[in-house]
């Protein structure tokens, strides 16, 4: 899907909604800004000032822990003001609208929107209604995008293995009910590595899902021979209602990612996963923990992909308010 | 009242353009139809010209399924509006849904609805009763004292109804009182989703309905007709295969029939694709592949009649995220350009779309076939196929600007719709 909506007219980062749309271009210079800023996480002194002045807020309509404190860091790292609205608490509950609320939250001159919502569409539905000049960074809408998370997955496949060409990556998992999934498919295959595989059950999988551009497998050790990259995707206990799957135990049995299994992939094959993990559910605690695996790496460039988006799409709000305003005058 | 229309082509019951001087409205009734070289009446003393130069004069439209709101739903839409938008939209006879609030499963609403409708005067409304109280798929209506009550169909207005055995007596207690059962075919556990289950949905991660639980019921539904005798109308088909069905079903001599939304001729879910919640409908609009069978099905005659599906809403009921905002389309003022735009792009004949609409849906509910001949009623549209314009809200009468045509360069519009002989809208 184009969204033209997250880009301006010069085609650089306005929003940053979904991966659908931008070029191989465009996702590059969001791995080498990103690993430009990471040295920034390692300075006594973690801050740069790209953002200084600038009121960012953390509009999470469904709670998360690590996505949000991540973007609260990424913000702050850019030196900028952030407030944390917590929707359960705050007017949604007494029958506020979004578009309402949004309108308020603009009144108090924010820059930024960081948006996580239980809604597909939602954060397009924001960039959408919001004032120009606001930037709106998607940070996981329903089942259909979380583009910060696939970067960062990108970020830390490309520092494991120097390039995208010639890989090949197997996406095991509920795929079905996955942002990450679509976004990360969307992403490796925008940036040209040779095979994307999923490995579920059918129940897991979505209507048409090669469509997506994905080689299908129901077996697990048949999906990982000759893989580089292998992600795992988070199993929710609410699976085990409505028969998409009989117990844990069967999935762990037929998908969960044990050492033995790891063997039918590459040897150098990099394990990651977008947390939190269901140890003995998706994966061994032995994978999780050893040494293929790069989960907590993941975690790291997930501070320096978010600075990376948060100061590429502020700058392009900034170049469109420049433009509108020449053309103003 | 006493109209005079002056040089149009009127479209015969052959389905053909007859060119003509003059048509005198008078007392309702079309009084004379005077062609070619004929003398004219000149002491016809019209209190009302219309002039239909480059025009089509058309039978009123009949659209067997529109929301008009009321009662309940003031902020969507009313009686006084959405019949005003029908006239507009060159509709004389409509059938309102029975979902209002209180729905309408009884004499008292459906009364209600009748008194509104007399007293707007803008088209005739015929309700369809609500086929279970409450639209709940529990209990039978009324269906004696709707009928009594003006009631000329019943219908389940998209609720499911969840029990087989329910269903099969709503269809044996509606054959009792010879009225027809509109249903919206949908089996209740298949349909969790907002839009139609396809690569797109697969996409953009937004929850899909199956064709599946449209053409698992249209099988039940047609078996069940067959059994208990009574006349199905299956509203508001979406599915290529719903279509083979109702085809069979009627080579088998079951008396079923068969319409579909206008916007499910016109769009695919491809425009779903940047969540535009304009397209967000029930049915859900469905692939290229299914709309080119529902095209094919309304030549055919598969499909016997098209509906506008009106469902007007108040902005904020779209302004949400696509999940959460309301399904429908504003759609009964725009009927005949959405037509225009079937004939020149879709390969659909502007005259099996007017026939769609008006000889097939007479048909449907039992009604005298609508004519322009002397001595038939005057219910009557004059359009004008060529004239390009382009719509903006604020010229919608309808409270629901929930139309994808605004702010679109547009091909035909109603100049006057004429509704028992007065003109319940004319464009100036």
């Amino acid at each position: 899907m184009q969204s033209p909506l997250q880009l301006t007219e010069s085609g650089r980062l306005k929003h940053f909604l979904t991966i659908s749309g931008l070029s191989k271009t465009l996702l590059t210079e969001i791995l080498d800004t990103a690993d430009s800023l990471i040295e920034v996480g390692e300075r006594q002194i973690k801050k740069v000032p790209l953002l200084r002045g600038k009121t960012v807020v953390n509009l999470f309509f469904e709670a998360s822990t690590r996505t949000r404190s991540t973007f609260e860091l990424a913000a702050k790292r850019l030196s900028a003001d952030v407030l944390n609205i917590n929707i359960n608490t705050s007017a949604a509950s007494k029958g506020e609208s979004l578009s309402d609320m949004l309108r308020n939250l603009e009144a108090m001159a924010s820059d930024m929107f960081v948006v996580r919502h239980a809604q597909s569409g939602a954060a397009h539905f924001i960039a959408e209604s919001v004032t120009p000049g606001v930037a709106i960074v998607n940070a996981g809408d329903g089942w259909h995008a979380h583009p910060t998370q696939a970067m960062l997955d990108m970020l830390t496949i490309r520092q494991n293995k120097g390039q995208f060409e010639g890989l090949k990556v197997a996406i095991i998992g509920d795929i079905l009910h996955s942002r990450v999934a679509r976004s990360q498919i969307r992403a490796l295959n925008t940036l040209g590595v040779e095979e994307v595989r999923v490995i579920a059950p059918n129940t897991l999988l979505p209507t048409q899902v090669e469509s997506l551009g994905v080689t299908v497998f129901n077996n697990l050790e048949q999906g990982l021979d000759d893989i580089d990259v292998i992600i795992m995707l988070r199993l929710q206990k609410e699976r085990m209602h409505g028969a998409l799957l009989p117990s844990e135990q069967e999935y762990f049995e037929l998908y969960g990612l044990t050492q033995e299994k790891l063997k039918c992939a590459k040897p150098d094959a990099i394990v990651m996963h977008p947390g939190p993990i269901n140890r003995g559910v998706e994966i061994e605690s032995e994978v999780a923990d050893g040494p293929q695996s790069v989960i907590l790496d993941q975690v790291t460039n997930g501070i320096a992909i978010r600075m990376a988006v948060m100061s590429m799409a502020m700058s392009g709000q900034t170049e469109t308010k420049n433009l509108l305003a020449e053309n103003a005058s | 009242m006493k109209i005079e229309i002056t040089n149009g082509k009127l479209l015969t019951t052959l389905g053909e353009w007859q060119s003509f001087d003059r048509i005198q409205i008078s007392d309702g009734i079309i009084h004379r139809i005077y062609q070619g070289d004929s003398l004219s009446n000149s002491k016809f003393n019209a209190d009302a010209q219309i002039d239909a130069q480059g025009c089509y004069v058309l039978p009123g439209l009949i659209d067997l399924n529109a929301s008009l709101r009321e009662p309940g739903y003031s902020v969507k839409g009313s009686i006084a509006s959405e019949t005003a938008a029908a006239a507009a939209g060159g509709v004389t006879t409509l059938c309102c849904t029975p979902e209002t609030d209180p729905i309408n499963d009884s004499e008292a609403v459906t009364k209600l609805i009748k008194d509104l409708s007399h007293k707007s005067n803008k088209c005739k409304v015929l309700p369809l009763g609500a086929l279970t109280k409450g639209l709940r798929g529990e209990q039978l209506s009324e269906y004696a004292a709707l009928k009594q009550a003006g009631c000329i169909a019943l219908s389940n207005a998209y609720h499911p109804i969840k029990n087989l055995a329910i269903t099969k007596r709503c269809f044996e207690y509606a054959k009792t009182h010879d009225l027809s059962v509109f249903i919206n075919p949908i089996e209740a556990s298949l349909h969790e989703g907002v839009m139609h289950d396809n690569h797109v949905s697969t996409t953009i991660g937004l929850q899909g309905i199956p064709s599946l639980a449209e053409t698992i019921a249209v099988s039940q539904l047609i078996q069940l007709a067959e059994i208990s005798g009574a006349h199905l109308h299956l509203s508001q088909l979406s599915a290529a295969d719903s279509v083979s069905q109702v085809k069979i079903a009627k080579e088998r001599g079951i008396n079923v029939t068969a319409d579909v939304a206008i916007h499910h001729l016109l769009y695919t879910d491809e425009q779903v694709e940047n969540f535009n919640s304009v397209f967000h409908c029930m049915p859900p609009i469905r692939s290229e592949s299914d709309r080119l069978s529902l095209l094919e099905g309304v030549r055919s005659g598969a499909i016997d009649a098209i509906t506008s599906a009106h469902q007007p809403h108040e902005a904020a009921a779209k302004q949400m995220p696509f999940g959460e905002t309301e399904p429908g389309m504003s759609n009964i003022e725009l009927l005949l350009t959405m037509a225009v735009e079937l004939n020149d792009h879709h390969k659909l004949p502007f005259t099996n779309f007017v026939s769609a609409m008006t000889t097939q849906s007479a048909s449907i509910l039992r009604l005298k076939k609508p004519e322009i001949s002397e001595g038939c009623a005057a219910n009557l549209c004059i359009f004008d196929p060529s004239e390009t314009w382009s719509l903006k809200a604020e010229g919608l009468l309808s409270k629901g600007k929930n139309s994808p045509l605004i702010e679109q360069q547009l091909k035909g519009k109603v100049k006057a719709t004429i509704y028992e002989g007065t003109i319940a809208f004319s464009h100036n």
